[in-house]
């Protein structure tokens, strides 16, 4: 297990070199205004854009340039998004600051959302799987189709303009500057987000025990445990259940890693100072620093979820063994 | 003559399919005495399987259509509710599958799944549980009992799975225990040694056992009764040396004659398949099944099935050919060459 992590773990760092180089040339080559001459504002002095491009380090080579910035990936105390690098050219914040202050937002979303549609979604899956072909699995499977099929800023529109606009029971779209995100959960400020970002995983998730569990019945250990003479409800639940969660462990592993990057269009839509909104601000406005640090720890989530998901297997499934 | 352990009566089983009715086991009637071996022989998709399974009430389909009488010890086991069948698997009436390798939950260690059978029928504490568990791997031979129930299935070979299996069904000392094809999964050497565990155990627990099987020479040691079945009917029934050396059907005769031999004088030889193949159950050819490939049919042989008739009360067959002449082909084509 010790070597497995060793590995995996310089296989995380490759995995970061690889995108933090992509990230570097693709903006590199796209036809962007000169950061430079932003940074300066209005009606700057050729001397001012000189200073600025020197402090930006746009005057060196573009292996210069990108050393500096992956310096700042070291995750060592002093080096780590190094604010001289990691600043923004637009609203001048350091990156790490504002990553830090978005990730508890992020996290909060994701997480609540994940409660939701797994308690909606496992369910209904073992349900229509129980009784295929039933009036219920029929209706799981059309909620299903729904979630899957609803785009999530259509869906997010529409909840706000039922749930706020014309009913008034749920708050709008934001989180004022001064409550903190405990207050903002609890003024119900997250509820809308939540079950928006939680229907479409909801409704694959649904499918996907369903679809495992229906083939784990038909499996011969199955009709062994039946031949036992156990409850079918035990046939169900803990010989049936038991395998075919395991998949969902996975699935679950990397969609939280991908939502923790960001959730870009649920926190748009609801404007939730998250890192997705982050990311799509940055993007728009070019802010090359911000689009580094936030692509980057997004990859690090996704990372780091699909390594705990192959640890998590080694408990889950004894026949898995790192080596 | 003893009470019947288990009687079936006049059994069928159809599936319905969307193209056509499936007829699975087509009226079969037998009986199991107490201490009985019966062999159930039959190609892939004669109905052994099924049979066998609706009496455990396993059959998977839900719209399966079930008739007849499945008597265990005087109940019908057809109509019981469900918790009570439940009652009856696994602690009277036990079963072994094909193949080891896919009948163990490969998630639980084997200790677990053997003691959450005698839990399930017993009122025993979880570690009481285990040390029966640990005591039957015991009795069917694994080395380091106490080891081997902590690991998993995967961590087993094929014949220790499968004796694993057995441990488990005979844990709650069941009065039947139904071995589906207990040797087809495993290497020819492995056969032998479950073959001989079964025997002995069905004398240590005192239980009558089934073996399904399509393999003839499974049967011929360790069976006391065959029963051979084509296209969901038994064709011929009786004893194993009824059936042996002086049987009665022209399917058996396929299924002698088809055994590969060992010594000098075929060496040469090619093996001697039954022609043909066996037919759709949806479209049962009309009268004899056999009659296709049968090479002594004749008129009567596609229009009227025959019944399974006995001349001696105990070896039974299911064929228009007179006894003269099954008795003179037997000898002639069949004794002489194998």
């Amino acid at each position: 297990m010790g070597r497995y992590l060793i590995r995996r773990t310089l296989f995380l760092i490759l995995v970061l070199f690889i995108v933090s180089i992509i990230t570097f040339v693709v903006f590199v080559k796209l036809p962007a205004q000169d950061p430079a001459l932003r940074a300066a504002g209005r009606s700057p002095t050729p001397q001012l854009i000189a200073t600025i491009r020197e402090k930006f380090g746009l005057d060196r080579p573009l292996y210069v340039q990108y050393s500096r910035f992956a310096r700042g990936l070291v995750p060592w105390p002093g080096l780590f998004l190094d604010e001289e690098v990691y600043f923004s050219y637009t609203n001048h914040v350091a990156v790490r600051e504002e990553i830090y202050s978005r990730v508890p937002v992020s996290a909060t979303l994701t997480f609540g959302a994940a409660v939701i549609w797994l308690a909606v979604g496992i369910p209904i899956g073992i349900v229509s799987a129980i009784k295929p072909r039933s009036l219920f699995d029929r209706a799981g499977m059309i909620f299903a189709l729904i979630g899957v099929s609803a785009p999530v800023f259509w869906l997010g529109l529409l909840s706000l303009y039922v749930f706020w606009f014309k009913l008034g029971w749920l708050p709008g779209s934001g989180i004022p500057p001064d409550e903190t995100i405990p207050q903002a959960v609890l003024a119900g400020r997250f509820i809308l987000p939540w079950g928006v970002l939680a229907l479409a995983f909801a409704a694959f998730y649904s499918r996907m025990v369903r679809g495992n569990l229906i083939e784990t019945m038909s499996e011969d250990y199955i009709r062994t445990a039946r031949a036992k003479g156990i409850s079918e409800n035990r046939v169900i639940f803990k010989h049936g259940l038991r395998a075919s969660l395991t998949p969902v462990v996975t699935m679950l592993g990397l969609d939280l890693g991908i939502l923790l990057g960001g959730a870009v269009i649920t926190e748009t839509v609801f404007n939730l100072p998250g890192l997705g909104q982050y990311a799509i601000r940055s993007l728009l406005n070019s802010d090359f620093p911000a689009i580094m640090g936030v692509t980057l720890f997004a990859s690090f989530c996704i990372v780091v979820g699909n390594l705990l998901v192959d640890v998590a297997y080694a408990f889950l499934d004894p026949r898995v063994r790192y080596t | 003559m003893a009470v019947p352990l288990l009687e079936v009566k006049d059994l069928r089983v159809q599936f319905p399919t969307e193209d056509g009715l499936v007829k699975a086991v087509d009226g079969i009637s037998f009986s199991i005495d107490p201490g009985e071996t019966l062999g159930v022989v039959g190609e892939s998709g004669s109905g052994k399987s099924v049979s066998f399974l609706t009496v455990m009430g396993l059959t998977r389909s839900r719209t399966a259509i079930i008739e007849g009488e499945v008597l265990f010890q005087g109940q019908d086991l057809l109509t019981l509710p469900n918790e009570e069948i439940q009652g009856v698997r696994g602690s009277q009436i036990s079963m072994i599958f094909q193949d080891p390798m896919t009948s163990l939950h490969p998630y639980y260690r084997v200790g677990v799944q053997i003691a959450e059978s005698i839990r399930t029928h017993q009122k025993v504490s979880k570690q009481e549980g285990m040390e029966q568990a640990v005591e039957m791997l015991n009795r069917v031979g694994i080395p380091r009992p106490e080891e081997r129930a902590r690991q998993y299935p995967h961590e087993f070979s094929g014949g220790m799975r499968q004796r694993a299996m057995i441990a488990m069904a005979l844990s709650l000392n069941p009065d039947l225990l139904i071995a589906d094809e207990p040797t087809t999964a495993l290497d020819v050497t492995v056969q032998a040694q479950i073959l001989d565990l079964l025997d002995r155990l069905k004398q240590e627990f005192n239980a009558s056992v089934v073996i399904i099987t399509h393999d003839l020479g499974v049967v011929a040691e360790h069976c006391d009764h065959i029963q051979v079945m084509y296209a969901g009917k038994i064709v011929e029934s009786g004893d194993r040396r009824d059936v042996y050396y002086d049987s009665h059907h022209p399917y058996t005769w396929g299924l002698l004659s088809s055994i590969p031999r060992m010594d000098e004088t075929s060496a040469r030889e090619r093996l001697n398949p039954i022609k043909g193949l066996p037919p759709s159950l949806i479209h049962i050819p009309p009268g004899c099944a056999f009659h296709p490939r049968c090479p002594y049919r004749f008129e009567r042989c596609d229009q009227d099935v025959p019944s399974l008739l006995t001349s001696d009360g105990h070896h039974a067959s299911a064929c228009h050919l007179s006894l003269a002449d099954k008795e003179r082909i037997f000898k002639e084509n069949v004794m002489a060459r194998s």
